[in-house]
């Protein structure tokens, strides 16, 4: 198979490097983009398309403890939704969890080429490698769960901050991972004690004599401090209640000054009564955001169907359980983490769900930096990663848009500004922003998300087409490490991506200070905590700025 | 191999005989023997002690001695020529051999199934249809203040679990170890986990549904008819004592074992339990899980539902996975004469499957992996020796509650390992087919 390429005739959308539509020649070598490749390169004529950088994204549950015990947990979902082998690709099943295989093979039909799985306990990080080495296609890497620690809770309420640095750079070393998570920060600890919650910022979590907002502010100030390449990743308090807006407002005046992402906002945009009959403060949110250059976010857009609720907040998957009566899978991950599964259906007569709707789209038309506001659906918690062409129509499509806004519960728009026909319309460039040019700016992946020489040769060609749906959905071209994966619609080679993760530098030393903590309170040996470099096959380690 | 002269200790090495899988072994090394297991139950010692390096030919063919290379060349055959293959076993071998062998199955379209089918199988079928609420051990050992163990004698079948995980084990909110817990054991009969238990029911055999459905009914406020003494041999009482016991404790855990899943009611039963602990989260902090046999049994689950979306029972012959239990488990695939190959991965069913099922297994041509010899291999066309997981290799195991534990191994041995087999299987068959080199998974 040929490994050099010049791609010709396409419209370029590489905002990374201002280049908006312009007609020029792509050129692949090796598995990068090149300035110039020899004649003797295949020439693949793309005119009438637009040639984009793969997709990247930065937010989604494809692989580890609880997706698989969400995979376990719907075999309904998998029998409706088939994805048979191929000579040379391996089958699975697909719904909103789909199989191993087929996640990284109908994200590469997507176009995609790089996805971070969101939320995993270190305990776990044996078995999101594994299957992330499963995993075929894409560049992926996970986000460490480390805002439930209570070896980092204990040296954090005895003031031994350098200490709590050091481990949290072992712990990414020991995990392979890729950011520092937080999810419901001091939630998990009193779900544990007898399904309690956290549910202000001050709030003191049990035993522990610290607070959610102590937890931010050292793990936001610790990732800043390791230089990581993606700062402290947030999940909010109070996720989907009703007047959680100033949770996620005091949240983010929390991290002044430091980076911080806070992820699936959409969740948090929430007013009205605390607890009570949500209203939109999609507003209020964007316009923080706005005037807040430390602070990015992706939407966590939901979309009508079925999606499966997934998280580390196993306070909020109680909740899903109890509102809705399916059936539910809670998981206690000894001293780090928890979490909960729920199937769910999102209904456009549903108030609560298409208000949820609406605020995601109000979060994208009223964000002013695409930058900083990247699309993601919380994948499967808000719909699946297949409903992202739809997403995409909807940002483009004002007619198609109102058409949409005026077929659902209309009690729920009029929360909204949406029935003010906005006129805004996201250009081709900037969905080229939302889906890769940002995500791989606010992940630190300075090869990707671009096409100039030197970038991962990671390309997605679409024909260009009026309805963007359409487009989006059956790109014509996918390159991987400067493979084509996909040629006219279909695969043409399977591929094997990386693991990406990062090693910041630590002082073996709190080696010994962890290890007693290891002792008494788990039931792995220390010993056999760390995972080797055998978990990791093909990998990338990104540096942090001091590497 | 070596000699007497080399002894050496592997320390923080893992037990893989069962669902504990215990990694703080330590193994004193005798040339190719473990001569010394610390820390290991009755049953580990055995396990390590064992597994020796027999003087076994690499493989046999036909009855016959052959190399591992002709023996992967017979099997490869086997497999690429069968209309209807089966792959089953699974679970006393690493992750990285089963996630090889359901390769083998999606690329020849076989069925594959694990002994899951003959355990937990109903578990996980309950478990699709309300549910679990679970935690890691460690959960148990730092919080659980009531503990039930429903079904099970984990006294003598996971001798470690007592001291290890669940009852006497000091942890972070329960410092003073057995003090800080009560322990309940149900089962039909008085087992020697009895002794361990503060409360021992015993139920009537063939009844647990009833009481499981009735405990339901007393922690939801529902009327319990007294006649259920009668129908279960457990009084009104003591449901009702135990009902506030679960709804009154601190963090409660039900265990369960196949005297629950593998007795009248299989599923029904297990989702009643599972059902229970959900309930039960609308008072207090509960959790349940199943204490699962086999050292990768859990791997195993694991393994096939992230490559197939299922758990065991799955069905490749029309190009993607298919789940049907009674359909696709091997016991009754195999006793309704539909397979036309099989391939044991380290399993003994010619044991302990029912006669029908292992008739079957001696008239089509049988590919066995195990280190030793066993009925199955003795029946089988192809027989493989091979190394002992753990022991002499590497590799990922999951404990019973998804705890993924790395292997260290002991020693080596001259015998090659499930996944190295596995793998050379998978590329001759590819060859046989003329499937594209392209592949990689």
């Amino acid at each position: 198979m040929s490994s050099s390429f010049r791609i010709v005739n396409g419209k370029v959308h590489d905002p990374a490097n201002g280049i908006d539509g312009r007609i020029q020649d792509i050129c692949v070598q090796d598995g990068k983009i090149v300035a110039d490749v020899s004649p003797e390169a295949r020439r693949i004529d793309v005119s009438g398309m637009v040639v984009m950088p793969g997709g990247i994204d930065m937010h989604c549950h494809i692989a580890g403890g609880k997706v698989n015990l969400a995979r376990k947990l719907q075999p309904e979902d998998h029998r409706l939704d088939v994805h048979p082998r191929t000579p040379f690709t391996r089958s699975g099943t697909g719904g909103t969890v789909p199989s191993t295989f087929t996640t990284g093979y109908r994200y590469a039909m997507l176009g995609y080429t790089t996805a971070m799985e969101a939320a995993v306990a270190p305990m776990g990080a044996r078995h999101v490698l594994e299957e992330l080495n499963d995993t075929p296609i894409l560049d992926k890497g996970y986000f460490m769960l480390l805002g439930d620690n209570l070896m980092l809770y204990k040296l954090l309420k005895e003031g031994r901050h350098e200490e709590f640095r050091q481990a949290v750079a072992w712990w990414f070393n020991a995990g392979k991972a890729y950011a520092p998570k937080l999810v419901n920060p001091g939630g998990g600890e009193p779900w544990k004690h007898r399904n309690s919650n956290v549910v202000n910022l001050d709030d003191e979590v049990d035993y522990f004599d610290i607070s959610p907002r102590k937890i931010i502010e050292a793990l936001t100030t610790t990732a800043n401090d390791l230089g990581l390449p993606h700062p402290a990743h947030i999940h909010c308090n109070n996720l989907g209640i009703g007047g959680n807006y100033e949770t996620t407002l005091n949240t983010m005046r929390t991290i002044t000054g430091r980076r911080a992402h806070i992820t699936h906002i959409q969740f948090h945009s929430y007013g009205g009564e605390f607890g009570g009959k949500p209203t939109s403060k999609a507003k209020d949110i964007a316009e923080y955001i706005n005037a807040h250059p430390e602070v990015s976010a992706d939407v966590g857009q939901v979309m009508f169907g079925h999606a499966t609720g997934m998280t580390a907040d196993a306070p909020l998957a109680w909740m899903l359980q109890s509102v809705s009566g399916n059936k539910w899978v809670n998981c206690d991950i000894e001293n780090e983490s928890g979490c909960g599964v729920v199937p769910i259906v999102y209904q456009d007569t549903n108030y609560v769900h298409a208000l949820q709707w609406g605020i995601g789209l109000e979060l994208f038309l009223l964000s002013d930096d695409p930058w900083r506001m990247v699309l993601s659906t919380d994948h499967p918690n808000g719909g699946s990663f297949l409903s992202y062409p739809k997403l995409i129509r909807l940002l483009m499509d004002r007619q198609f848009r109102n058409e949409q806004i005026r077929s659902v519960n209309q009690r729920a728009m009029k929360s909204t500004v949406l029935l003010d026909d906005l006129e805004r319309e996201y250009t081709l460039q900037e969905i080229a922003i939302i889906t890769r040019a940002a995500p791989a700016r606010l992940l630190g992946l300075q090869e990707k998300g671009h096409l100039a020489p030197g970038a991962d040769a990671d390309i997605t060609i679409y024909m260009e087409s009026e309805n963007k749906e359409e487009m989006f959905t059956t790109p014509r071209y996918v390159f991987k490490d400067g493979r084509l994966i996909i040629e006219d619609g279909e695969f043409r080679s399977d591929h094997e991506g990386r693991i990406l993760h990062v090693a910041p530098d630590y002082d073996p030393a709190i080696e010994e200070v962890i290890r007693p903590f290891f002792e008494d309170y788990y039931t792995i040996e220390f010993a056999n905590y760390a995972v080797g470099d055998e978990y990791l096959h093909r990998h990338q380690v990104v540096p942090t700025t001091d590497q | 191999m070596s000699t007497e002269t080399s002894s050496y200790i592997v320390e923080n090495a893992t037990c893989t005989f069962c669902g504990c899988v215990c990694d703080d072994m330590f193994l004193t090394v005798e040339g190719n023997r473990i001569t010394k297991a610390k820390n290991a139950c009755v049953l580990g010692k055995a396990w390590f002690a064992e597994h020796t390096v027999e003087d076994r030919p690499f493989a046999l063919v036909e009855g016959k001695e052959a190399s591992t290379a002709e023996a992967v060349e017979a099997a490869a055959e086997i497999l690429a020529k069968a209309r209807f293959p089966v792959v089953y076993g699974l679970s006393d071998t690493t992750c990285e051999a089963q996630r090889q062998a359901v390769a083998i199955a999606d690329m020849i379209g076989a069925n594959i199934d694990t002994t899951t089918s003959v355990c937990h199988g109903p578990t996980g079928m309950a478990f699709q249809g309300v549910g679990e609420s679970t935690a890691t051990l460690g959960e148990v050992k730092n919080r659980a203040d009531l503990i039930i163990y429903w079904g099970g004698n984990p006294a003598e079948s996971h001798p470690r679990h007592f001291t290890r995980y669940t009852l006497t084990p000091k942890g972070m909110f329960t410092p003073n170890g057995r003090k800080d817990r009560t322990v309940v054991l149900v089962d039909v009969r008085r087992t020697p986990s009895a002794r361990a238990a503060d409360i021992f029911v015993q139920v009537k055999p063939k009844t647990d549904f009833e009481v499981l459905w009735a405990l339901r009914a007393l922690v939801n406020d529902r009327y319990v008819s007294p006649s259920i003494e009668e129908e279960t041999g457990v009084s009104l009482d003591t449901l009702r004592d135990l009902a506030e016991r679960m709804k009154n404790c601190r963090y409660g855990v039900l265990f369960f074992g196949m005297g629950l899943t593998m007795t009248r009611g299989r599923h029904f039963n297990a989702g009643a339990l599972l059902a229970l602990a959900t309930d039960l989260n609308q008072y207090t902090h509960f959790v349940a899980k199943p204490v699962r046999g086999h050292g990768n049994v859990t791997g195993a689950d694991n393994v096939v539902t992230w490559q197939t979306g299922y758990p065991f029972a799955v069905n490749f012959s029309r190009g993607y996975p298919r789940f049907n239990p009674g359909e696709f488990t091997s016991v009754d695939l195999l006793a309704r004469n539909e397979a036309d190959a099989a391939l044991i991965i380290a399993s003994d069913p010619g044991s302990n499957f029912p006669h029908e099922a292992v008739a079957h297994m001696g008239r089509i041509p049988t590919i066995v992996l195990d280190p030793k010899r066993t009925y199955t291999t003795d029946l089988a066309r192809v027989a493989f020796t091979t190394a002992t997981y753990g022991i002499n290799t590497g590799g990922t195991v999951y404990r019973m509650d998804d705890v993924p534990i790395p292997l260290r191994p002991a020693f080596p041995s001259p015998y090659p390992s499930d996944e190295e087999i596995l793998k050379a299987i998978k590329a001759r068959i590819r060859e046989l087919l003329n499937l594209p080199e392209t592949a990689i998974f």
